[in-house]
């Protein structure tokens, strides 16, 4: 097999992040969060449940790129409205969203950067992330781990992280659960106290320094920081040649 | 009973100032007929409330909003709107924004007569700081919960797009999600349903099962047939996005000159005919 791409090391980092998860709605936003989430329900976490994208649950696990298939297996109508009234706010699932800016409480934005009031540039607005954090599990996803993302202070908090959370008290952060960051550097989350964001692993070939070079805010740094693991053989066949033929997440995540 | 009308019609119903909610979701079955309709009025100072797509970049860009509420903008294929973004980043409208499920939240408020539901969604986020009119309600019981008192976004005027009516006013959805049309209608004084075919009513159940007709003549007060009226958004099973479209209408964004050509060509027609008969002039040279 050719040389395994931070790519494809990035795909099994957000498998990971969905390994213990049981069933439970796994929606993933991005290309590689697709196809790392797709990744774990055809290895470790088999009964996670999906949708099509669309207004479908599926039992089947098509590729994160083609035409629309007809042979997708569809199990259960799930239209817009019920991922409020039946998943989200009922808080069976785990999300994976990505960050245009994020800080060292989780505190997510992918709202706009600059003030609200008049953006320097508007992105995609609040979205589900306020009720999605508040709700059930909720990871991230960074492609391009700079200090520019990972910064002091998010612009604007669409996704609420731990210490806006505790802010709320116990009654109303009780679903709270912001379980990892993955970046195209490492995977990160917030285990530690004070639920600042600790580093967990640097990617192969990647140093603790240049993490910490491109991170605007002090990471919780415990001993020698491991390496996220590898794929497996089995992992990169399905990765390459089932969920990925057209290699889409090696435009999202450079090496 | 016959509910039909014109576009114009109900152009005349709407005045400046009111509060319009639109149906659909991004760029997928969105009643653009009656939002073409709009752009060619002189109405001004619009609230808007919408699961925004390019209803909301069409009447941004066209200067039609005082104050837009909303949870996105998106083109899906194209995830951000780029006339909406251009708006928002001059500044050039109030912008609420919400929660997605918040704003469920309000045409449900509205829809049932309440004046607000209690939501947690919002709260720790700046949902609350950029939306400062949002008051807090504490639960009467023993939890004690603080939450957001989510008002009822009650709207003037409802406009949303169906595969197929009935003069009546029953509608028919035939693709996969019915969206938070009935929502809209049900939180609207006046509500208006634009469609691809007017059938009779005994002919819905050739067309798809009784739970497809999801919108009851209750809910409506206006039926306007607009064949390919959510053009360029998708409407399956009757057609697709027009992606090619699409981006074209993106590109000008980023272009005053492309803009004025785009503007010409197609929405400065006089009627929504003119307007699908530029489309599909366009379709064959493309």
């Amino acid at each position: 097999m050719s040389e395994i791409t931070r790519a494809e090391v990035c795909a099994v980092a957000i498998a990971e992040a969905f390994r213990d998860d049981g069933e439970t709605l796994m929606s993933a936003f991005g290309t590689t969060p697709t196809v790392g989430g797709r990744l774990a329900k055809l290895t470790f976490a088999p009964d996670l449940f999906m949708t099509d994208g669309i207004a479908t649950g599926i039992e089947s696990v098509p590729p994160v790129s083609g035409p629309p298939r007809d042979d997708l297996v569809k199990s259960a109508w799930m239209p817009f409205r019920l991922f409020f009234d039946n998943v989200v706010w009922t808080t069976n699932r785990h999300v994976m969203m990505m960050a245009s800016q994020i800080d060292q409480y989780g505190n997510q934005n992918f709202a706009c950067i600059g003030p609200h009031e008049k953006p320097k540039a508007q992105l995609l607005g609040m979205r589900g992330a306020p009720g999605n954090t508040l709700y059930h599990a909720t990871s991230y996803f960074v492609p391009n781990h700079s200090a520019k993302v990972f910064v002091e202070k998010v612009d604007v908090v669409s996704g609420v992280g731990y210490d806006r959370a505790a802010a709320l008290g116990e009654t109303t952060s009780r679903f709270h659960d912001i379980r990892r960051v993955v970046s195209n550097l490492g995977v990160f989350d917030f285990a530690t106290p004070d639920n600042r964001m600790r580093l967990v692993s640097v990617h192969p070939g990647v140093g603790v320094e240049d993490v910490v070079a491109n991170t605007a805010f002090e990471l919780v740094i415990e001993g020698d920081v491991p390496e996220t693991r590898t794929p497996s053989d089995e992992e990169l066949h399905l990765i390459r040649d089932v969920l990925d033929p057209e290699g889409l997440i090696n435009k999202e995540v450079r090496d | 009973m016959d509910k039909r009308m014109h576009e114009s019609d109900v152009i005349a119903e709407i005045q400046d100032g009111m509060t319009i909610g639109i149906g659909g979701w991004g760029s997928r079955r969105k009643p653009m007929s009656l939002v073409r309709a709009i752009l060619r009025s002189d109405l001004k100072d619009l609230t808007v409330v919408t699961y925004g797509g390019p209803d909301a970049g069409l009447l941004c860009k066209y200067g039609k909003v005082r104050k837009l509420i909303y949870g996105f903008v998106s083109l899906d294929s194209i995830p951000l709107e780029p006339h909406f973004r251009q708006a928002r980043q001059a500044g050039s409208f109030r912008a609420a924004e919400l929660d997605e499920g918040m704003l469920q939240w309000g045409l449900r408020a509205a829809a049932h007569r309440l004046p607000f539901l209690p939501c947690r969604a919002g709260l720790g986020s700046d949902v609350v700081t950029v939306n400062p009119e949002l008051r807090r309600v504490i639960s009467p019981y023993d939890d004690g919960e603080e939450l957001i008192a989510m008002p009822a976004l009650e709207l003037d005027v409802a406009l949303i797009h169906m595969n197929r009516a009935d003069k009546l006013g029953n509608g028919q959805f035939l693709g996969p999600d019915p969206y938070f049309d009935d929502l809209f209608c049900h939180a609207a004084k006046r509500r208006f349903m634009s469609c691809e075919k007017i059938v009779a009513s005994e002919d819905f159940q050739k067309e798809g099962s009784v739970q497809t007709v999801s919108i009851n003549r209750l809910m409506v007060d206006g039926v306007i047939e607009a064949p390919g009226g959510a053009h360029f958004t998708e409407c399956t099973p009757d057609y697709g996005r027009d992606e090619a479209f699409q981006r074209e209408y993106a590109a000008t964004a980023k272009d005053p000159e492309a803009w004025e050509a785009f503007k010409a060509r197609y929405l400065d027609a006089d009627s929504e005919a003119d307007y699908q008969k530029a489309v599909q002039e366009a379709a064959k040279t493309r």
